[in-house]
Formats: C-alpha cells, structure tokens, sequence
C-alpha cells in the first residue's frame, strides 16, 4: 500500500529544504512524486517535523567484540531489561543491548540505517550471524584491514595495487563496506606487548610506519573507487598530547589529490584531541584541531561524544584498553585475533566530577560547535565506548541549547570548567543542521545514495518527531526537545510504518549491505594463499569467507575498481 | 499500617517490586491492589497474591503474615518506613535501600540488603548468600547502612563493602568481604574459608574459630578490645592481621586469641 506523509515540516538538507511544508510519498519502499491521496493510507504529520529516516555512521552493535562485552557484563543487563511484547522479543541491556532490543531502540528513536564499523575478518561470519538478527534496520560493517598482514606485507613491497586487489578480495569474502583502520601499526605491534607512538614510529618485522599504512589504504581506497572514504581511529588514542599525532596524520594525508572531496574519515575524534603533556596537564586540543579542519576539506569525522553514565568500552585498539585497564584496574578482557587485529574491553563509568571525563564532555562538544561546516561533523557516542546510543537525544539537545548546555556544564568538577571553552561558544544548531549531524552527512560520507535524504528515487525511510519548528523553539525548550527525539512520533521504514509514538507496531527485517568489487585482476586463491591460512590462521582456508546464505538480506552494491 | 497475608503459593518466582512503603504511600486500599506483580511470566496484581488489609494507624508500615520465600524484591529501593515479615522471604529483599527498617522473622535467601545506601535489616533466622552483595559482575556493594543477621549466613557476604556495619551472631560462610574496601563486620561465631580475600580496607573482626587464613595476610599486634559501632566494643584479645597484602590492601583483620590456639605460630612475627 502507498504511504502519503502530509503536511509536515520537512527538513531534508541533501536537497536543501529546510522546514517547508510538503507531502511526502512512498511506493513500493521508495520516495515518489505523488500518490494518490483515496488508495494511500495517510500520516498526517501537519505540526510535526519530517526527517528522511536516521542514519549512524559508527556504533559497535555486533560481532565477537560486542558480544564478549555481553558476557563480561551480567550488571549491565540487570539493570535494564526489556519484557517481551505482542510484537517484540524480550532483550536486555544498557550499553550492550541485545540484537533485538538493538533494533527497537534505534528505531524508536528514528534510525532506520546503522553501520557497525569494527569486524575483525576472522569474526566476519559471527557478525553478519548477529547482524540477520537486529531487526528494524539496514546494516553494513567495515572490515579492519590497517594491521592486516596481507596489507601490511604489499605496502612493504610498495605494490599498491596488488594491495587493493587484495583488499577488494577481502571485501568481498567479509561483506565489508568500507576500510576500517584502527591504531594502524599499533596492533601487530600488540601482538608483542609494544604500540607504536607516532605516526614514524616502525611497525615490528614489517619495515613500515603507520603513515605508509595510512597514505597506502587512503590510495587504494580511491583506486577501488570505494563508496566510503577510509574510516580511521588514529594512533595514540586516548593519550594526552595526542592530538599532535591527529595533527599529523591529517596533514599527511594532504599529498593524496582529493578534488574537494572528503578521504578520510577520523572516527571518535573527541578521544583523539587531548592536549597537554599527562593527565594533570591535560586539556581540550579541540581548537587545533577545528581550526585545521575548517582549513581542509580532507577530513570528516565524528564526535565520540561522552555521556555520563556507566558504560562499556570496546575497541579493536588492544594497547589503548590496557592503558584504560591500569588506569581503571576494572575488569580487563585483552585479544589478538591471529594476523589481523587485536582487541580489548573494559567496562568505564564517567563521572561528572572527574576532572578527566568533565573535560573530555567538553571537547566532544567543542568540536562538533568549532566546526562551521556541519558536512564535516557527525553525531555519534562511539556506541558504547562514550555512552549508549539511547543518549542521542541528549547529546542533540546540547548542540542544539546553549541552555542545555550550561544546565550540565554548571554540575562539572570545577577544573573542568576553567579549562574548557563551552562558555565562550554560543553557536546553537538549528533542525536543519540536526538531519545533517545525524543523517544526511552521515549518508553523504558513506556514499549511500537512497538514503539520508527524501528526494525522489530514495529510500523510503522517514522518521517523523513531535516538535512544531513555527511553535517551539528548542534552544529554550531542550526538555521538550529531547523527549520528542527520544521516541519518534513515527518511523517509517521502505513505505512500512515501524513506530507509532516511541512504540514498535510491526517489525521489519533489515539488508545488509556489502561492496562487491570488480578489479580488473582478481585475486585467485591458488595454493600460496592456502598454505599461508594453513601456516598463520587457525582456520582454513575453505571455512574463512562469508559465503551468501550467511546473509539473510544481502543487498551488495557493484563497483567498478580502477585497477 | 498495610497487613498482607498470602492467600496462594505459588511454584514459579515472583517479582514484587512494589511491595515498598514508598509505593505505598498516599495510596488507597484499591490503588495498592491494583499493583502490578510478575508471577512467573505473567502480568499480575497484588491481590492476586495477597489479602491486603488497612489498619487505622497512619504510619507507613508494613507488615507481611506468612512466608513469602518466592517472592523477589520486597522493599526494592526503600527510603522510609517499615517492613516487618513474619516468615521466610526471597531473594533481592532490601535491595539498593537507602533509609527505613526491614525486620524479618525468619530466614532471607541471596542478596539480602544487595548495593544497600543506608536504613537497616534486621533478619531473626539465617540470611542466604550474597548478603549485602552486589548482582554479580558489578562493583557497586554496600555503600552505607546496616544489617543485623541473629543466624548463621551463606557464602560471598560482604563483597566490594564500601561501608556500614554488618553484624552476624552466627557463622558465616566462605569469601566473606571478598574485595571489601571499607566498613565493619563482626561476625559472633566461626568464620569461613578465603575470609576477607582481596581486601583493601575496614575490618573484619571474627570471634569465633577462623577455618584458615589467607598467606597473604600479614600479623600486626594483640588488641585486646574492637570498636565496632559507638556503644558497641568486641571483646578479645584479638590477632591483629593486615591485608590483603596481593592488592596491596590495609585492610585488618581481628580473630579471636582465645578460639583460635593454631594461630599461636604467628606470634613469633610481631
């Protein structure tokens, strides 16, 4: 059946229209034209605003990561757990939700598109197990490929383009989306109980440093013609003064032409922006760091935003959670996944009247509000790293309020508060830059082009809230603001209505989407390719892809490489 | 004063959440049936489970007449009042509690007073496991407050006590204060095995029979008196240990001289 949104406030940046009042129509799942008002069933959205459906570019969601997290955290899921419903499963959760209850919430808060951006390819088949079972939304995940030996022993070589072929191959056997770097260098490194500390630091047996890795994917990634730019969680991570090292790493990326486009994206750059020289010392590297960005047109990112709340840290970037581990003494899970990657998780609570997590708060906040340009910054907590992605509405309402903003600020430890420049920042979001922190810029990095926006030929994802832009003013009024965001007033997913004010009425199954790249040369698993699984992996050869009925909705997108 | 009587047994577990002098407090008798409860997995009422009554006396009590050994979560979070239940209770009884009274006639099962902010428990018969005891995987224990058990209690009491007193007049069971870091435990008999095992602060006194100590526990001193509260002193002489020396703890504890004669070879070391 058609779907006829009537007379709301749409804001779609991708097509530049901010708060008119129009229809929207869907057919078959996708945005058209018209339809025919007597056939259709109608959502009167008169008073309402209309967003195109949410779209996360970063949140660990699934795979083995996630789901050790589960394991280790029996008081996570005690706190908060969800009954089953005539139409839900029952889950629980708080920062590492269960597959279901995944799916729910961020439809309830108008997502409909998610990208899980850490799979260590020897787990692939494990996330895309867990990724058929979140339902509600279109997935995709980034394989980690910085400190895969395959990677690491072409760019040795200096043969790039075996490198991409090799990369391309990998995207394929993975369902991968995109290239994911994480502390490249740092985690072969770990492998022997060292990191690298800078970006010319040598990665142990390889000969390289982590900016050939860095410079070398950023090539290939263009020779591939990839959707996405490559998706990157920089060296030092987490360590005062490292935002000299971020620095750096951006400006080495400059010799690579863009033509004005994005080619890299620095994942949580909030834990990437710390200044001084220790914990003492440290303070917010935010305005370096913004000021080199409004300069470049390079770069994109995403905040990392902290939430104060109990929550559980996860990441692919081994050494960095033992730094945390002897710092928070917590409860320490350490990996090093064969010749791929490593892996680390700890559960972290952020307190308020921590100076460290106070400041930290405030850089996340001061890059997103440095950035002029909102198609650079997206909204993200690093889920669940900064905090649950139930946050979101939070964090929206304090780039959107100034008043939000110091209501939180005024309740930080008081060095926090000297140290930190929110005070002086009076910039505050309007709706139309909200849809491009949480979808449209998202989409348009990604390289998605059905989804994001609500033009023509689109997906038909809308999420619909319960806020009058001509009646209420949400720099004032946060609180109604954050409720309307916390539960959409609808979400519409391919022409189905998901959610009704912040309740699940039907549920969906989502795709999973994947690249499958076309290189002029393949890659042939010939004997050498064998023989190398048999000597270095676990497993063998023959059990190592994702094979396509691993995927429930497999929806691959075809490119055309130049190599 | 609310008075609920079990009408029904039941062979599934309850959860009874509501069952708080905060909850019900300004409702009227019907409001206070109407409470939701979870037999099993199915949505319930109060008066499904029990006969509420409603006394002329306005206070803020109340008091259970029979055992209730299935039901979860009585006095979930409480800040006021009263509870007394004549009989058995279950699990999770007091749980995150930061004011009030709870008195038990009877015996209590695991996590008794569990993550407990302040109030006091009083339990007449045996407490189960757990006591005090955060849900496990958390590092959250007893913050405040104060239990009182006249029995003996099971194993894994005390962990991760940040402070408050608990009193046992009974044995206690193995890994008592297990990563205790602050407050006072007596406990009036003998104690378990692996007794205050990675303990970094607050004491521990036992004046009974200590079943073994842990090695890295280090002796101190014989003292021969142990505050416990303001008008509350254990009398010794008592072995003064200090630890858990492996997390570089200083915590103490105080085991009886007299109960206790396989601890003499430690005193060659003071």
């Amino acid at each position: 059946m058609d779907l006829l949104i009537k007379n709301g406030f749409v804001f779609d940046p991708l097509n530049e229209i901010n708060g008119e009042k129009m229809d929207i129509a869907i057919r078959n799942g996708k945005i058209v034209k018209s339809v025919p008002d007597r056939t259709s069933k109608i959502i009167d959205a008169s008073g309402l605003t209309v967003f195109p459906g949410g779209v996360d570019i970063h949140t660990h969601i699934a795979g083995a990561e996630v789901n050790t997290g589960r394991m280790v955290r029996p008081e996570d899921h005690e706190k908060d757990f969800v009954r089953k419903t005539a139409i839900t499963r029952s889950g629980v959760g708080y920062s590492i939700p269960s597959t279901f209850t995944t799916g729910y919430r961020y439809s309830q808060m108008g997502y409909t598109t998610v990208m899980n951006p850490s799979m260590a390819p020897l787990e692939a088949k494990h996330t895309h197990e867990e990724l058929n079972d979140i339902p509600m939304l279109d997935k995709a995940t980034y394989p980690l490929l910085g400190d895969w030996w395959f990677v690491l022993e072409n760019i040795q070589k200096g043969d790039l383009e075996e490198c991409a072929r090799y990369v391309a191959w990998m995207l394929g056997i993975t369902k991968g989306y995109a290239i994911k770097i994480v502390n490249p260098g740092g985690l072969e490194s770990w492998g022997f109980g060292r990191n690298v500390h800078s970006i010319d630091d040598q990665v142990p047996n390889f000969c390289i440093t982590p900016r050939e890795i860095i410079c070398g994917l950023a090539k290939v990634n263009k020779m591939l013609n990839l959707p996405h730019t490559i998706h990157l969680h920089t060296n030092n991570l987490g360590i005062p003064g490292n935002c000299s090292t971020t620095l750096e790493t951006m400006k080495c990326l400059e010799s690579i032409p863009n033509d004005g486009k994005p080619i890299a994206h620095i994942t949580h750059l909030q834990f990437s922006s710390f200044a001084g020289e220790d914990w003492g010392s440290f303070h917010s590297g935010a305005e370096e760091i913004t000021k080199y960005i409004n300069n470049h047109d390079h770069i994109t990112f995403d905040m990392g935003q902290i939430i104060f709340t109990d929550t559980t840290t996860m990441t692919a970037d081994g050494p960095f959670e033992y730094t945390l581990y002897q710092l928070s003494g917590h409860k320490w899970v350490n990996s090093d996944v064969e010749t791929e990657t490593s892996g680390g998780i700890i559960p972290f609570h952020y307190k308020r009247k921590n100076p460290v997590n106070a400041i930290q708060w405030s850089i996340g906040l001061e890059l997103a509000l440095l950035t002029k340009n909102p198609w650079k910054v997206f909204m993200t907590t690093d889920h669940p790293n900064a905090g649950p992605f139930t946050a979101y509405p939070k964090i929206l309402a304090w780039l959107a309020s100034k008043k939000a903003r110091e209501a939180t600020f005024k309740r930080l430890h008081k060095k926090a508060q000297r140290r930190s420049l929110l005070p002086s920042i009076s910039r505050e979001l309007s709706l139309y830059d909200l849809a491009i922190v949480t979808r449209a810029g998202h989409a348009k990095a990604l390289g998605l082009k059905e989804k994001g926006h609500l033009g023509v030929g689109a997906d038909g994802d809308v999420a619909i809230f319960n806020i009058n832009p001509e009646e209420v003013d949400i720099a004032n009024k946060y609180k109604t603001f954050r409720r309307a965001f916390s539960n959409a007033a609808y979400t519409v997913k391919a022409g189905k209505v998901l959610v009704k004010d912040g309740e699940v009425l039907q549920t969906a199954a989502g795709k999973t989407i994947w690249l499958d790249v076309k290189t002029s040369n393949q890659i042939e698993v010939n004997e050498e390719i064998k023989n190398k699984f048999r000597t270095y992996w676990t497993v063998e050869y023959e059990n190592y892809p994702v094979t396509d009925h691993y995927i429930k909705n497999s929806s691959p997108i075809k490119i055309k490489a130049d190599v | 004063m609310i008075v609920l009587t079990p009408i029904k047994k039941s062979q599934y577990p309850i959860i009874a959440q509501c069952i708080s002098p905060d909850v019900f407090k300004e409702k009227t008798k019907e409001e206070i049936a109407n409470l939701t409860i979870w037999i099993g997995n199915k949505k319930r009422q109060l008066s499904d489970l029990f006969k509420i009554d409603k006394t002329s006396d306005d206070t803020l009590n109340i008091t259970i007449n029979g055992d209730v050994e299935k039901v979860k979560r009585i006095g979930w979070g409480m800040t006021q009042g009263e509870i007394i239940i004549n009989g058995n209770t279950g699990m999770h009884l007091g749980k995150k509690m930061s004011g009030g009274k709870i008195v038990v006639n009877g015996n209590t099962e695991g996590w008794t007073g569990s993550q407990m902010k302040g109030g006091l428990i009083e339990i007449r018969g045996d407490a189960g496991d757990y006591l005090g005891s955060p849900y496990r995987g958390s590092t959250v224990g007893m913050k405040k407050g104060k239990i009182i058990v006249h029995g003996n209690v099971g194993s894994d009491a005390a962990v991760f006590m940040k402070s408050g007193v608990i009193k046992i007049h009974g044995n206690a069971g193995p890994f008592m204060g297990f990563r205790k870091t602050g407050g006072v435990i007596h406990i009036g008999k003998d104690a378990g095995t692996r007794l205050g095992a990675c303990m970094t602060g607050g004491k521990i006194v036992v004046s009974g029979k200590l079943e073994n100590i842990m090695p890295t526990f280090t002796i101190e001193r014989i003292k021969k008196k142990v505050k416990i509260e303001a008008d509350d002193k254990a009398v010794g002489p008592f072995y003064v240990f200090l630890g858990d020396l492996a997390e570089s703890g200083k915590g103490k504890l105080f085991v009886s001289k007299e109960k206790n004669p396989q601890l003499s070879t430690y005193e060659r070391f003071i």
